[in-house]
């Protein structure tokens, strides 16, 4: 097994316990968590691991409690993370909003699972209206990040930390069930030296009498200054819109059809966009890694090189092909195909889709997209 | 009011705040703890906050610790803390200043965390964080102050409002067949194992608040020496929102906060002979075999 304080390494894990490693190994040395299905091996990684390089595991007593011990360390300065699974993301919604509005950075994980209410514990994405538009009340956004596999698991926590960090906020890794529980080759980041890590002036770490007090705060009883604060913190949000959109582009130099899709289903995507090739069609994947900031500009991209339809690939009812809608603003039609509730669709499936748009027919309808049985039809 | 006037060895930092305003000569009895900002106090006429949060400050003051506090501001009439402690402060969401307190006590054991906290921050909305606070036995300090209403929303029925206490929304008074008993802090948590102090005092005269800050002196301590989780309960007033006088809601609070909430030391494991909560905790359980693992480590 991996062990921290270690230059890169290649060894064979599960996705949620690449996150735990890779966190430890960007600096995190402090986790608090709530029990909860499917993310329960990172906590687990994190109880035994975290002990051994002078960090702390706590397991608080609820999901609002962790993230609150998360807002206070971050407070102090420590690089701090908390992870849970789709109904337990709701209750840290509070405390995101206020560690927005106080600026101060963490990271939250959440590997969903199927939804609303207490939903399932199969692979889902149907917390992604949740993560780019509001885990919490109030003006706000964070850096979301998506990964596709375990690789990036390790890749795109580490990186959260540093935006984190850069940019003062919150940031979420929004997996999936399917990614968390799989495991995959993947090559460690090298431990961060302590020592490189951003320095916090403005943490909380008691004055020393040798500077004015610290506050960490995040109410404004001016509207005026709370406008003001607002202002400042949208145009850090501008910055990340400009400097930190990331996707992967496939086939996409001259694809007329451009699948968009993140996380698992991108997977899935991926191989029926080769599948469309094979038979002579124009098809290609764009895959946010950024859900927000959403990568406008490959979809600039794409249908400056061509493409006329984008067809969303999600497990949700359709979520971000909203994303997508605002991207195209017109220029192309958008379709969606997504299956809900933890069932993944398989890459025929989204082969048919794409073949539909390629022959003119609108795709998939909602609420029952495809030609799949009910549950009850197949006898459950 | 007067220039308040000290004996003349002042501290350099009430030298620089205040120096300019004493002759030669002239001695100053009180002045301003240097753990307060300059900033005037909003609370309103015979509200006890004031003298509490001034009490802490001079805590921090002669335990020399200001330079390595953090204090936890809640939500409620003392949510502009981080404006009147000269500490470095952290305004937290209403009720999780402990799990806020625990995280930051985490990052720096060495620091010196308190919350500040009212009856509906720590009894109602942030239970489950005061009980897990206390039951870890997080090595930080708690000041409660219990002053049976909800102050900054206007007079709403606190988890401490008393048996037919009328507020804005028990109308016809506090009906405990249907809404139930005030919460008794100080004895909820003198159960816990994790809890090393707790104390309930008052501010209603001198001798009570030269105890309450003989009590809050401890709490602190506690922490600094590693004892535990301390937590000073203040029985308060709050004449704007019971609709009193300064002068009558003292003498409510004696007639009916008092006998429903007895001051008193609760828990004190020093004072059980203890070292701290943890060999307290300890003894309690002697005849559990599996809780006295590791006991000779």
């Amino acid at each position: 097994m991996a062990e921290n304080n270690q230059g890169a390494e290649r060894v064979l894990m599960k996705g949620n316990e690449v996150l735990a490693e890779a966190a430890m190994r960007a600096g995190c040395r402090f986790f608090f968590g709530y029990p909860i299905t499917p993310q329960t091996e990172l906590a687990a990684y994190m109880a035994k691991k975290l002990p051994l390089c002078g960090g702390t595991f706590l397991q608080a007593e609820s999901e609002v409690a962790a993230i609150n011990m998360v807002y206070g360390a971050a407070a102090a300065g420590a690089r701090v993370m908390t992870s849970s699974s789709s109904p337990g993301v709701s209750l840290k919604g509070e405390g995101v909003s206020y560690m927005a509005g106080a600026d101060v950075p963490g990271v939250i994980v959440n590997v969903e699972r199927g939804g609303p209410g207490l939903g399932g514990i199969q692979p889902s994405q149907s917390d992604y209206f949740q993560a780019t538009r509001a885990l919490g009340h109030g003006d706000f956004y964070m850096p979301v990040l998506a990964p596709s596999t375990v690789q990036e698991m390790a890749d795109l926590i580490y990186l959260a930390f540093d935006l984190a960090d850069e940019y003062r906020t919150p940031a979420m890794i929004l997996a999936d069930g399917m990614i968390g529980q799989m495991m995959e080759p993947v090559t460690l980041p090298p431990a961060r030296d302590p020592e490189t890590l951003p320095k916090k002036p403005w943490a909380t770490t008691g004055t020393r009498m040798e500077r004015e007090h610290n506050v960490v705060n995040s109410l404004y009883l001016s509207p005026n200054k709370l406008e003001d604060t607002n202002f400042e913190r949208f145009e850090r949000y501008a910055q990340i819109k400009e400097t930190q959109q990331r996707q992967e582009l496939l086939l996409c130099d001259d694809a007329e059809i451009v699948v968009v899709a993140f996380g698992a289903s991108s997977r899935i995507a991926r191989t029926a966009v080769r599948e469309a090739r094979a038979k002579g069609i124009k098809a290609g994947l764009l895959r946010p890694i950024t859900l927000w900031p959403f990568p406008t500009k490959a979809v600039d991209q794409v249908i400056a090189n061509g493409a006329k339809q984008f067809l969303s690939v999600e497990l949700n009812m359709g979520q971000m092909v909203e994303d997508v809608r605002l991207a195209a603003n017109g220029r192309a039609e958008v379709s969606f195909y997504g299956r809900t509730g933890g069932v993944l669709p398989t890459p025929e499936e989204v082969l048919a889709q794409i073949e539909k748009l390629a022959n003119g027919e609108a795709s998939g309808v909602l609420p029952r997209p495809v030609d799949c049985p009910s549950s009850n039809e197949r006898g459950e | 009011m007067p220039a308040p006037k000290t004996p003349v060895t002042l501290p350099d930092y009430q030298v620089e705040r205040i120096g300019s305003q004493i002759k030669e000569g002239e001695t100053i009895k009180s002045a301003r703890p240097h753990a307060l900002t300059d900033a005037i106090f909003n609370y309103c006429p015979g509200c006890t906050h004031g003298i509490v949060n001034r009490l802490v400050a001079e805590v921090i003051d002669e335990l020399g610790i200001e330079g390595k506090t953090v204090g936890i501001a809640p939500v409620g009439c003392s949510v502009m803390a981080y404006d009147f402690f000269n500490c470095d402060m952290i305004e937290a969401a209403h009720g999780r200043a402990p799990a806020v307190a625990t995280g930051v006590k985490r990052v720096h054991p060495d620091n010196v965390v308190f919350a500040y906290q009212g009856d509906g921050d720590l009894a109602s909305i942030g239970t489950a964080e005061t009980v897990h606070a206390a039951t870890r036995g997080e090595k930080i300090t708690v000041i409660f102050i219990n002053n049976a209403i909800y102050g900054m929303t206007g007079g709403q029925m606190a988890p401490t409002s008393l048996p037919n206490q009328v507020t804005q929304t028990s109308p016809y008074g506090r009906d405990v067949a249907t809404v139930g008993y005030p919460v008794r802090i100080a004895e909820l948590l003198s159960t816990l194992d994790g809890v090393a102090y707790v104390e309930r005092v008052t501010c209603d005269s001198t001798a009570h608040i030269m105890a309450a800050k003989r009590a809050l002196k401890k709490a602190f301590q506690n922490q600094i020496d590693g004892v535990g989780y301390s937590l000073v309960e203040v029985v308060a007033t709050c004449p704007t929102n019971w609709g009193m006088s300064p002068h009558d809601a003292f003498e409510w609070l004696r007639e009916n906060m008092l006998p429903y909430y007895p001051l008193g030391v609760y828990k004190d494991v020093v004072a059980d002979g203890y070292a701290n909560a943890a060999e307290a905790a300890l003894a309690r359980a002697k005849d559990c075999p599996i809780a006295q693992k590791g006991k000779e480590a």
